[in-house]
């Protein structure tokens, strides 16, 4: 009798499911998804900072288009944007690769989460700071980027680490446009083998949850070591 | 893209037309029974995570972190392809009469949900003063009708704004369907698309729609904070 929960679909195609076809060819798998989320949580934290900074500028002109651009991408789901992208990078750059595309709308779409995780760190510092920093002389520039911004991002990343476990579930849309991450690999692997799709989910669904409760658990540590910092 | 002939006819009527509007109504569908379904499931898993027995609490935790700390796209894959290994025969058949997509969508949308709408529901009722749940256990009532007559209905009503964003989030997220064949939004828009090679236009009409819902949603809960719970400048 076959067995309830066949292993070997899995340990036959373990390192397919881990690297792809790297070294001999290019990355995928679990490597991909790392790599995905990785590039893309580094970009969307500047995308997020410069974004969220932009939309509490004083100038109505700044401050309005990057509220109305932010709503946009919030308002959106992430595979609409990635096929806005999917559609729009070729005609505007000519031909880019689906990883570039893949990083492209999950930086877009992240950048704008951020950009509300760096607002609420800047007005969670207290305004009587903004009022010395400018009384000494500071510029409203050099207040955010010598006063506000050193205080307000330390409380913040254990947001950061969120939007990064976010991330790591979110490339497995990459799938949609044929990026060989993870999920893509599963829905090969499952196409080629026909037979064990209930093992083959289980798996990654496992791979992801250990991926993103690392990470979560690591927030929870970050947030209970700066809320023990603030006590003392 | 300079020379992309803009052509906005196809996507106000006719065929194409009804093909979007088609797919507005089955995101709306598929949504609608989502949201009521998580909601029930969450409030059970709520109660259970603050339950007093021990196993029951991490039942619920396990299944919190499980479903919150996977990719939708993954669950509604198993849901999809694996599940029929470990669902009982009469309702393999019965969901395969009724059209599979659309269940295995609702399904793996209602328990993702669900996850996060038993969260917003737990810290409704850590909100509700725990005198209130001393007084309800000393006047002889058990746990359960505690939470039932007590505690729950005041939660519930902190936890409204919450859930009316979740409503949201399963309405975008419900485009994720269209992975294993659901006909919604966005499915119909790159179909619109692959027939017309129209996609600006297409994608353009999909968003509207998506924002729109978005702006309506976002102005009923600002309403109701302002006038049910009287707090000012919702974030």
């Amino acid at each position: 009798m076959e067995p309830f929960f066949n292993i070997s679909v899995i340990t036959d195609n373990f390192t397919y499911f881990m690297i792809g076809r790297f070294p001999h060819g290019p990355l995928g798998g679990v490597g991909l998804t790392l790599y995905l989320a990785v590039v893309s949580c580094i970009l969307s934290f500047f995308g997020g900072l410069i974004l969220g900074l932009l939309s509490v500028s004083r100038i109505p002109v700044i401050r309005y288009p990057a509220l109305a651009f932010i709503n946009l991408v919030r308002g959106m789901p992430l595979l609409m944007v990635i096929f806005w992208m999917y559609f729009l990078m070729p005609a505007l750059f000519g031909k880019v690769a689906e990883n570039n595309t893949v990083i492209m709308a999950l930086t877009l779409f992240t950048s704008a989460y951020m950009s509300r995780i760096v607002v609420a760190g800047i007005d969670g510092i207290p305004k009587g700071q903004t009022e010395a920093a400018i009384s000494t002389g500071l510029s409203h520039w050099q207040t955010m980027r010598y006063i506000i911004l050193p205080q307000g991002l330390r409380n913040l990343i254990p947001s950061f680490v969120n939007q990064f476990v976010s991330l790591i579930k979110d490339t497995s849309l990459a799938f949609i446009v044929g990026v060989s991450e993870l999920t893509h690999v599963a829905t090969q692997i499952n196409n080629r083998t026909m037979a064990f799709p209930t093992e083959i989910f289980v798996f990654i669904a496992l791979v992801y949850f250990i991926l993103c409760y690392a990470f979560t658990s690591l927030s929870r540590w970050l947030e209970g070591r700066l809320a023990w910092r603030t006590a003392h | 893209m300079l020379n992309y002939k803009f052509d906005w006819s196809i996507i106000t009527s006719g065929q194409y037309f009804d093909w979007l509007v088609s797919g507005l109504i089955t995101t709306l569908k598929l949504s609608g029974v989502s949201i009521v379904m998580a909601f029930l499931l969450g409030l059970i898993i709520a109660v259970m995570r603050m339950a007093h027995s021990k196993p029951v609490r991490w039942f619920a935790l396990a299944y919190l972190e499980f479903f919150r700390n996977t990719p939708l796209l993954v669950q509604i894959f198993f849901w999809y392809f694996g599940s029929y290994k470990i669902l009982p025969t009469f309702i393999n058949d019965w969901l395969n009469e009724t059209g599979f997509e659309f269940a295995a969508a609702a399904i793996a949308l209602t328990i993702y949900t669900s996850a996060f709408i038993a969260e917003d529901i737990r810290s409704g009722v850590l909100s509700i003063p725990k005198e209130q749940m001393e007084a309800a256990r000393s006047a002889g009532f058990s746990y359960l009708r505690s939470m039932q007559y007590i505690i729950l209905p005041q939660a519930v009503r902190i936890t409204i704004p919450p859930l009316v964003n979740q409503f949201l989030n399963i309405a975008k997220n419900s485009s994720l369907a269209m992975t294993i064949g659901v006909m919604e939004m966005t499915y119909q828009a790159r179909q619109v698309e692959s027939y017309t090679f129209k996609g600006f236009e297409a994608f353009t009409a999909a968003t509207v729609v998506y924002l729109a819902l978005s702006i309506i949603i976002t102005a009923l809960v600002n309403t109701y904070n302002e006038k049910v719970l009287n707090v000012h400048k919702a974030a």
